[in-house]
C-alpha cells in the first residue's frame, strides 16, 4: 500500500533518505561541495539507531572508496557520494571493484572542472563515468537522474543492478539537481537484509559465512597468469555485452513527429524540456530525448526517438563528451550539434533557443 | 630411527594448521612471512573464528597470502587495507578482521589510512611486517630502511639528507588514542615465535572483545632484498633492526 506522502527537499537529502529506506548497509562519504548535505542528512537521521545503517566520515574520497570495496566485497549494500574532484580521486578503488566484480553505489553530484574548478554544477565527468575513468577495460553502471524524485528512486534502483551483474553503479547527477528542491515521495521502508539473505544472494562474498562447508572467498584483481587474466577480461566483456542489450533505459518526449532534437541528460534535459515546450508553441516540431542510462547508452532508443529527425542539438554543462555517443547511435546518418556551457554556468532554455535558431 | 619410523604419526611434533593449505609458497628461503602467516592460522584455529574472520592483504610480497590461509580475504589495493577492514569491522561486528601489510603498504603509500583507523579505535588488528625494504618489487628503499642500509634506490646507503629518517610508525600508534595494543615481535627463533604469537592472540583477543584498535609489528628479515643468506639474515636482524626496532609490548590497555 502506498502510503507515503510528498515532501518537499533537495537533492541531496532525497539521496540520504533514500539511502535508509532502501535497507543499505553502509554509508562511507568526505564532504565536498555541492553534495555534503548526503552525509550531513544521514547524520541528522542516526539511521544505526534504527535500521543499524553505518554511517562514517572517513580520511579520504580515498578511504571512502576502499570502504565500498571492503563492504560490497563482504555483500553488503554499500554506498558513498563525492563531487568531481573527490571522485576522480576514487577512481582507482572503482576499477579495482570492478575488477573484482565487487558492487556498490558510487553518487557523482558533478560540479565544474577540471582541477579544483568551481563548485557550481556541471557535466564534465561524463566522458570518466561513462567509459570506465580507472585504469582497465571496465564499465560501471550509469544512472543519471535528472529530479528529486529520481534521486531517491534511483539509490535502491542502482543496487539492484549493481547486486545483478556484481560490479559498481554510479548516480551520476549535478549540482543543480542535487541543490534544488522539489516535492518527492520517498521509497517505502524495507528492512536490511539477514546475514543468510546476503549468503544467499552473495556465495561469492568475504564474510566468513559457511565457511566450513565451502572452499573460501577471495577477492583480488591480481592474476599472474595472462591467459587467466585474459579470461577473467572476456566474462567481464561479455557481461558488459549483456547489459548493453538489456538494460538501455532512456525518456523520449514528443519524439513520434520530431523533425529536430534535443538531447541533454540530467539537469540540461530539464532546460532542454522547457526549450522544447517553446519551440513547439513556435511551430517547429521539436522532440526531447534524455538518456537515463549513460552506461549502456540508449543507443536504439534513440534511434527510435530520431526517426524522423533532420538535426539533432546535444545540450549539456560540458564541451561535448555525450556527442560522439548521439552520434555513433544514430550513425552519423544524422546531423549533430552540440550546445555547452562550462565552468559551472547554467544556462537558460532562451539561450538552448537561440543555439536551435542558430543551426 | 629409520625414515619410515620418523613419519608415523605418533611421532609427528609440528603440524602445518588445518586452515593452511599445501599451496606451495612463493616466499624466498628465510623470509619471516610464512612463519607469520602459520601464527595467524594457528591463533584463529584455537580462537575457533574459522568462519567469522575476515583478512585484507596488502600490496607487496603478503599480495598473495590468500593463497595460502583458507579464509575469505579481500585483496586491497595498496596502502589502502586499514580502510577496507575499517568498513568490513564496522558492518561486520562480531567478525575477526585483520590487515596484513609490509612496510611500504603500511608505512608509506597508506600512512593515511594506518594513522587514521588506528586513531579512531577500529576494532581490528593490524598486522605489520617490518623488514625495511620492498621485497616484491625488488630491493627498493623503504619507509623503514635504516641509515646507511643500502637498497635498490639508495645504492650508497639511506643518506638522510637525501631521503630522510627511517619512520617509526610503531612508536607513532603509541601515541594514538585509538590503539589499545601496540607491540613488536620477530619470529627469527622459537622463543621469538612464541612471543609473537602470544601478541597476536591478544590482538585478536582485543579485537574481538571491542577494544581499540590494535596493532603488532613484526620485524622481518629479507634475506633476497638484503643480498645475504637466512642465516646472516637473522644475524643482521638482531645487530642492526634490533636497535632501531625495540622488541616487546609497546601498549597495553
Amino acid at each position: 500500500m502506498d502510503t507515503q506522502e510528498y515532501v518537499l527537499m533537495k537533492g541531496n537529502e532525497a539521496i540520504a533518505h533514500a539511502a535508509v529506506r532502501c535497507g543499505c548497509d553502509g554509508y562511507f562519504g568526505y564532504p565536498i561541495t555541492p553534495q555534503s548535505e548526503v552525509l550531513e542528512t544521514l547524520a541528522l537521521l542516526k539511521p544505526w539507531e534504527t535500521t543499524g545503517m553505518v554511517v562514517m566520515q572517513a580520511e579520504s574520497e580515498l578511504a571512502a572508496i576502499n570502504m565500498l570495496y571492503g563492504g560490497g566485497g563482504s555483500g553488503k549494500r554499500v554506498m558513498t557520494s563525492s563531487s568531481s574532484p573527490g571522485v576522480a580521486l576514487m577512481q582507482e578503488g572503482i576499477s579495482y571493484m570492478a575488477a573484482c566484480e565487487i558492487p556498490a553505489l558510487i553518487v557523482n553530484v558533478q560540479r565544474g572542472g577540471p582541477g579544483l574548478g568551481t563548485i557550481q554544477p556541471g557535466q564534465c565527468d561524463y566522458k570518466q563515468a561513462t567509459v570506465g575513468g580507472g585504469n582497465g577495460d571496465y564499465q560501471v553502471i550509469v544512472l543519471a537522474p535528472n529530479s528529486v524524485q529520481e534521486m531517491a528512486d534511483f539509490v535502491d534502483e542502482a543496487f539492484r543492478l549493481a547486486f545483478k551483474y556484481r560490479m559498481p553503479a554510479m548516480i551520476l547527477s549535478d549540482g543543480v539537481i542535487g541543490q534544488m528542491m522539489e516535492r518527492v515521495k520517498l521509497p517505502e521502508m524495507k528492512p536490511r537484509r539477514s546475514e543468510q539473505d546476503i549468503f544467499a544472494e552473495c556465495p561469492w562474498a568475504t564474510n566468513g559465512i559457511n565457511l566450513k562447508k565451502r572452499k573460501n572467498n577471495t577477492l583480488s584483481s591480481l592474476e599472474s597468469d595472462p591467459i587467466i587474466m585474459d579470461e577473467r577480461n572476456k566474462q567481464m566483456q561479455l557481461k558488459y555485452k549483456r547489459i548493453t542489450e538489456t538494460e538501455t533505459r532512456a525518456e523520449a518526449i514528443m519524439c513520434d513527429d520530431a523533425e529536430y532534437l534535443l538531447v541533454g541528460f540530467g539537469c540540461m534535459s530539464r532546460m532542454a524540456e522547457e526549450a522544447m515546450h517553446i519551440l513547439r508553441n513556435e511551430g517547429y516540431k521539436v522532440g526531447l530525448f534524455r538518456p537515463i542510462t549513460l552506461w549502456p547508452f540508449p543507443e536504439k532508443e534513440l534511434r527510435e526517438a530520431a526517426k524522423n529527425t533532420e538535426r539533432i542539438l546535444v545540450c549539456e554543462l560540458n564541451a561535448g563528451q555525450m556527442l560522439r555517443d548521439v552520434e555513433v547511435a544514430v550513425k552519423f546518418n544524422i546531423p549533430c550539434y552540440h550546445y555547452g556551457r562550462m565552468g559551472g554556468v547554467v544556462p537558460d532554455p532562451s539561450e538552448i533557443i537561440d543555439a536551435f535558431h542558430n543551426l | 630411527m629409520t625414515r619410515e619410523e620418523l613419519i608415523l604419526p605418533e611421532n609427528l611434533v609440528s603440524s602445518r594448521p588445518a586452515l593452511m593449505n599445501e599451496a606451495p609458497m612463493h616466499y624466498c628461503p628465510g623470509c619471516s612471512h610464512g612463519m607469520v602467516h602459520k601464527i595467524i592460522a594457528e591463533v584463529i584455529e584455537e580462537m575457533q573464528l574459522e568462519e567469522r574472520t575476515i583478512g585484507v592483504c596488502p600490496v607487496g610480497c603478503a599480495v598473495f597470502a590468500y593463497r595460502y590461509l583458507d579464509i575469505d580475504w579481500q585483496e586491497a589495493a595498496h596502502g589502502r587495507a586499514p580502510a577496507v577492514a575499517t568498513a568490513l569491522k564496522r558492518l561486520w561486528s562480531d567478525r575477526l578482521v585483520f590487515t596484513y601489510q609490509g612496510d611500504g603498504d603500511l608505512a608509506c603509500i597508506g600512512t593515511c589510512e594506518t594513522i587514521h583507523a588506528l586513531n579512531r579505535g577500529e576494532k581490528i588488528t593490524i598486522i605489520f611486517i617490518n623488514n625495511a625494504i620492498y621485497g616484491m618489487t625488488g630491493g627498493q628503499m623503504a619507509p623503514t630502511t635504516l641509515v646507511g642500509m643500502k637498497t635498490a634506490t639508495c645504492p650508497y646507503g639511506r643518506d638522510v639528507e637525501l631521503h630522510g629518517y627511517p619512520l617509526n610508525i610503531t612508536d607513532l600508534a603509541v601515541n594514538l588514542e585509538g590503539t589499545a595494543f601496540v607491540s613488536r615481535q620477530s619470529v627469527h627463533t622459537v622463543a621469538a615465535a612464541r612471543k609473537a604469537k602470544r601478541a597476536i592472540r591478544q590482538a585478536f583477543e582485543n579485537s574481538m572483545n571491542g577494544i581499540g584498535s590494535n596493532l603488532v609489528e613484526i620485524v622481518s628479515t629479507c634475506s633476497s632484498g638484503w643480498k645475504t643468506d637466512p642465516a646472516k639474515a637473522n644475524e643482521w636482524m638482531e645487530e642492526n633492526m634490533f636497535k632501531h626496532y625495540k622488541l616487546g609490548d609497546l601498549k597495553t590497555v
